[in-house]
């Protein structure tokens, strides 16, 4: 027997005939389909029982009520909540990722302590005796005002809970992050002598005069602010928007007309000009209901001719005229500002000269206009009960100088602080520092000086729920719940004309060793005992807050917010809280401020022949909250390519300087430098540079960290003249071939 | 170059040649008898051989054989509850289907030991006072691409549990699990027969055995939800 070449091609044969009579390849390529199908490492989420859970969101000022969807205990979507009066059913972008802030990587999942340079995980009785003892140290020093805390809202049980906390140990320190709220708030203080936040009847306003603010790129409330630029479509309402850029909200509006940046004020005043030139105001308001409108007056026609304005802003007369006339014979005309997002407060002059606008229509108070919304009124405390220690510590001043007779005004004035901090090498003018929702080592301008004196500040104490940029600098890291995992009261929506509070609760159960902010306060109140202990007495925070609540708790628990449907604005008669009772135009404290003048960018223009402006987008975030995965991977790639940020040049100016289309450049300005690509891209005024703000974070995962430049970088605070509050709205730069 | 090579071509070509001239043909026959029966013997062997890689080895090695983290008696189960299998598999409010029970199910008879098997005690030690789920793996757990609503099938469809699932609440024990290699999914799927045989209509699961059914009793041929047809009646 001999087996040969034949035999094996026949065994082989044999064997592809069995193997074809056998399920075996018919079995595989089934498996293999159906392994290919379903990728076993695509994420599918798990069968279970669903659930949906009010809530709200708290990633951004704009206070949207949101409804949660489970399966089992995990949270699978996030949505806008039907029938809420700010965002009813609707949902933007930051809000729709919300559910990768918690579960995804940037969480600090226990209280952390920096030692020689790294974090170890402390327990948090560890933590919280360390911080008390530093505290009862500080006070037998007799040093409690140099204790601080920055917060991103003033209002609201957390934050007040912080401010009582402060003011009990001895401290004034309580400081807000700026916005374009100190300005209106400001604003509405001087001329209508109320304490109230400035709302905007925009779903109801029909010409909609926007200097500046991004309607559509995040100002206000987003949501609400989408949901009503919808309505004006419907309605035949009209969006005029006056920025140097064409950004998505001039796209989608009625008109753009293109302003120097920084003259936006001039050319309101122009367009009040205009009207009382023409007599287009609103004869009962300003005859029965104003003071100071003749003086003003006198003002604005010797200094704000169209000729004159039209130089400055670069708007042409004709348009000014036109502007004034279309928006005076408007029937529910609005003028709003802040630029972009809103997150600089801005010029208080260009703020109230646009006031001023909505003021000579008449449309304070009125259906489709601008609305004094009285700070929320719930939280009533008991006296505060102060120790001598206390006592003493309250009457120094301001760290920040708010309030102090160079400005008066000002509330808070966080960007003043690296000042103040670094002028002086030895005093110490802050010892412990809190930081509560807000990462202002990222979000303040001027980055260096921030940094420079947050390494002076002995112990920073952030109560992030992620490992952000000022997280980074802290000695100690008490870690929040995220809003997903905790209660608290939402009160007032940023821009909306009603008092709404919304509640944010536990969808989840934590997910690691956190606690609560507001637990984290009452148990360090408790463990200082005395005067402190007493003012906050309470067991937990969730109890602080349910007493608080009192009759709202249980529409908040069943609903998810709170809402006053009777909320009217007051008749003109009894609107005005000034010493005349009426709306004034001028004033002995708005003559002693400093005139309105357009702020000028910083930098020389031999040196800087250019002017770097920020803009904001849906797509890109840039408070205390930074881009989650899902939204920084919708930013285009004519905003970022890999790790690169791209800025926005005029094809002229570009060839002027010999620069092509997605070349590399180097960007500086006299606080920085930085290597960009360069887009040509018409919608930007010659001359200008424009950056995008929210990215170059150094912090967070690889998605967002390293990606970009951080505007706040290349820009430092200028203070405004009036106030003391951050009025920069750009920088001169200069832009080179790299 | 070109001769050499010519001249080799030749060499060869004389060598393959000669071979006929120099063999007898009587040999040559014999040797084809016995060459026969070998390629026949060796088809033989091949195809017995791949017939049974195919049909008995492939199947023990496409399946890892994986126990229930608890055994679990359906029988004596039914017989305390009032409800059958809804007891413990049921519909919520919204019509979703519960599927296999939590541990919030069992704790309401479970949160003490009761009776003295091994089980029982390993069950209440290790999951209920532990308060961790039970990770029961699924004999009948489809690939997510699929759309199944059992209450359509059950309450609306009247179709008995035993159509699809057999008479597993009849069991005093769980089987073993069979595990697919390759795709991860239960052999209950495909069905215990590898060649894909069946006799009941438990036996397998797979968009056949539905379709079988579907065109059978003749239900809805298009998607409630997208009105559209074919695939779309139950693919995502």
């Amino acid at each position: 027997m001999k087996i040969d070449r034949r035999s094996f091609l026949s065994f082989t044969i044999g064997g592809a005939a069995g193997t074809a009579l056998s399920p075996l390849p018919w079995k595989l390529t089934d498996d293999m389909a159906i392994w290919t199908q379903m990728w076993p490492w695509t994420p599918v989420p798990e069968k279970g029982e669903v659930t949906y859970v009010k809530s709200a969101c708290t990633l951004c000022p704009g206070g949207c009520g949101i409804s949660v969807r489970k399966v089992d205990d995990r949270i699978v979507k996030i949505e806008g909540l039907k029938g809420h009066p700010v965002n009813d059913g609707s949902l933007c972008i930051l809000g729709l990722a919300g559910a990768q802030l918690l579960y995804g990587p940037r969480r600090v999942k226990a209280p952390m302590k920096k030692i020689n340079g790294k974090f170890r995980e402390v327990s948090w009785e560890q933590a919280l005796d360390e911080i008390s003892k530093t505290l009862a140290d500080l006070r037998s020093k007799g040093e409690p005002h140099t204790v601080a805390c920055i917060a991103d809202s003033d209002r609201g049980t957390v934050p007040e809970l912080l401010n009582r906390f402060l003011r009990v140990y001895g401290s004034r320190n309580f400081i807000r992050t700026p916005s374009i709220q100190d300005s209106y708030e400001l604003t509405l203080n001087l001329m209508q002598g109320v304490r109230a936040m400035a709302g905007f009847d925009v779903n109801n306003a029909d010409y909609v005069l926007s200097f500046g603010s991004g309607i559509l790129d995040g100002w206000g409330s987003p949501v609400h602010m989408f949901k009503a630029h919808s309505l004006w479509r419907e309605h035949g309402g009209k969006l005029i928007q006056i920025e140097p850029r064409l950004s998505s909200t001039a796209a989608k509006s009625d008109s753009w007309i293109p302003i120097n940046p920084g003259t936006e004020g001039t050319l309101a005043l122009g367009i009040a000009h205009v009207m009382i030139k023409e007599s287009l105001y609103d004869n009962d308001f300003i005859d029965n209901y104003s003071t100071g409108f003749h003086e003003w007056k006198r003002h604005i026609i010797d200094g704000y001719n169209p000729e004159i304005v039209g130089k400055v802003t670069g708007v042409a007369p004709s348009t000014i005229v036109g502007l004034a006339s279309s928006f005076a014979r408007a029937r529910k005309p609005l003028a709003v500002c802040g630029r972009g997002k809103g997150l600089t407060p801005g010029s208080l002059k260009e703020f109230m000269a646009v006031h001023t606008l909505n003021a000579m229509v008449g449309n304070i108070g009125k259906e489709g206009g601008i609305w004094a919304v009285p700070e929320p009124e719930y939280i009533e405390w008991p006296e505060l009960e102060m120790d001598q220690t206390a006592s003493i510590g309250t009457q120094q001043h301001r760290a920040d100088g708010a309030g102090s007779s160079l400005y008066p005004q000002a509330r808070y004035l966080l960007n003043r602080l690296p000042e103040t901090m670094n002028a002086s090498s030895t005093y110490k003018l802050i010892q412990v520092l809190f930081v509560a929702g807000a990462n202002p080592v990222y979000s303040m301008p001027g980055s260096a000086d921030i940094k420079e004196a947050f390494e002076k500040i002995p112990l920073v104490v952030s109560f992030s729920s992620y490992m952000d940029e000022t997280a980074q600098m802290a000695d100690l890291i008490l870690p929040n719940h995220t809003f997903l995992e905790r209660y608290e009261d939402v009160p007032a929506a940023a821009g909306y004309n009603r008092p709404v509070i919304n509640l944010a609760r536990p969808v989840v159960e934590p997910r690691f060793n956190t606690m609560h902010t507001g637990d984290v306060i009452i148990r360090l109140a408790r463990a200082l005992g005395g005067t402190i202990a007493k003012a906050l007495p309470w067991e937990s925070y969730e109890a602080c807050l349910e007493e608080m609540m009192g009759d709202r708790w249980d529409t908040l628990v069943e609903e998810g917010y709170w809402t006053n449907t009777d909320f009217a604005a007051p008749q003109w008669s009894e609107a005005f809280e000034t010493a005349s009772g009426k709306f004034e135009f001028v004033n002995k404290e708005i003559s002693s401020l400093a005139r309105y003048s357009p702020v000028k960018p910083e930098g020389d223009e031999a040196a800087y022949p250019l002017i770097l402006i920020p803009f904001d987008t849906m797509r890109l975030w840039n408070g205390y909250i930074g881009d989650p995965q899902f939204v920084i991977k919708s930013v285009p790639d004519t905003v970022l390519k890999k790790n690169d940020v791209l800025v926005e040049v005029n094809p002229a100016t570009a060839k002027s300087i010999g620069l092509r289309d997605g070349a590399y450049a180097v960007l500086s300005t006299p606080k920085g430098k930085a290597r960009v690509k360069v887009h040509f891209y018409e919608g930007v005024m010659p001359g200008l540079v424009a950056l995008p703000r929210g990215l170059g974070h150094s912090a967070y995962e690889n998605n967002l960290a390293g990606k970009g430049i951080n505007f706040n970088e290349l820009v430092g605070p200028f203070d405004d003249a009036a106030t003391g509050h951050d009025a920069a709205w750009g920088i001169r730069a200069k832009l080179a071939k790299a | 170059m070109s001769t050499e090579d010519e001249q080799a071509k030749a060499v060869s070509e004389d060598e393959i040649s000669e071979i006929p001239e120099t063999g007898s043909p009587e040999i040559g026959e014999n040797e084809q008898d016995g060459s026969g029966a070998m390629i026949i013997l060796f088809f033989i062997l091949g195809f017995v051989a791949s017939l049974i890689v195919g049909w008995i080895i492939f199947p023990k090695l496409l399946y890892s054989q994986k126990q229930q983290p608890v055994a679990f008696n359906h029988a004596m189960h039914n017989e305390l509850v009032d409800e059958g299998c809804e007891s413990c598999h049921f519909f919520r409010e919204d019509g979703s289907y519960s599927g296999v029970p939590k541990l919030a199910q069992c704790i309401d008879c479970h949160e003490e030991v009761q009776g003295e098997s091994e089980a029982e005690e390993y069950f209440v030690t290790e999951y209920v006072q532990k308060e961790r789920e039970v990770p029961w793996l699924i004999y009948a757990k489809q690939p997510p691409c699929v759309f199944f609503s059992h209450v359509a099938h059950v309450k609306k469809g009247d179709m008995d549990c035993v159509t699809c699932h057999g008479n597993i609440g009849e069991s005093e024990s769980l089987r073993v699990y069979e595990e697919n290699r390759i795709s991860g999914y239960s052999r209950d799927i495909w069905g215990s027969n590898i060649g894909g045989f069946k006799k009941n209509s438990w036996d397998r699961m797979k968009m056949d055995d539905c379709a079988e059914c579907h065109r059978k009793e003749n239900v809805n041929q298009g998607s409630v939800q997208t009105e559209k047809g074919a695939c779309f009646v139950c693919h995502r």
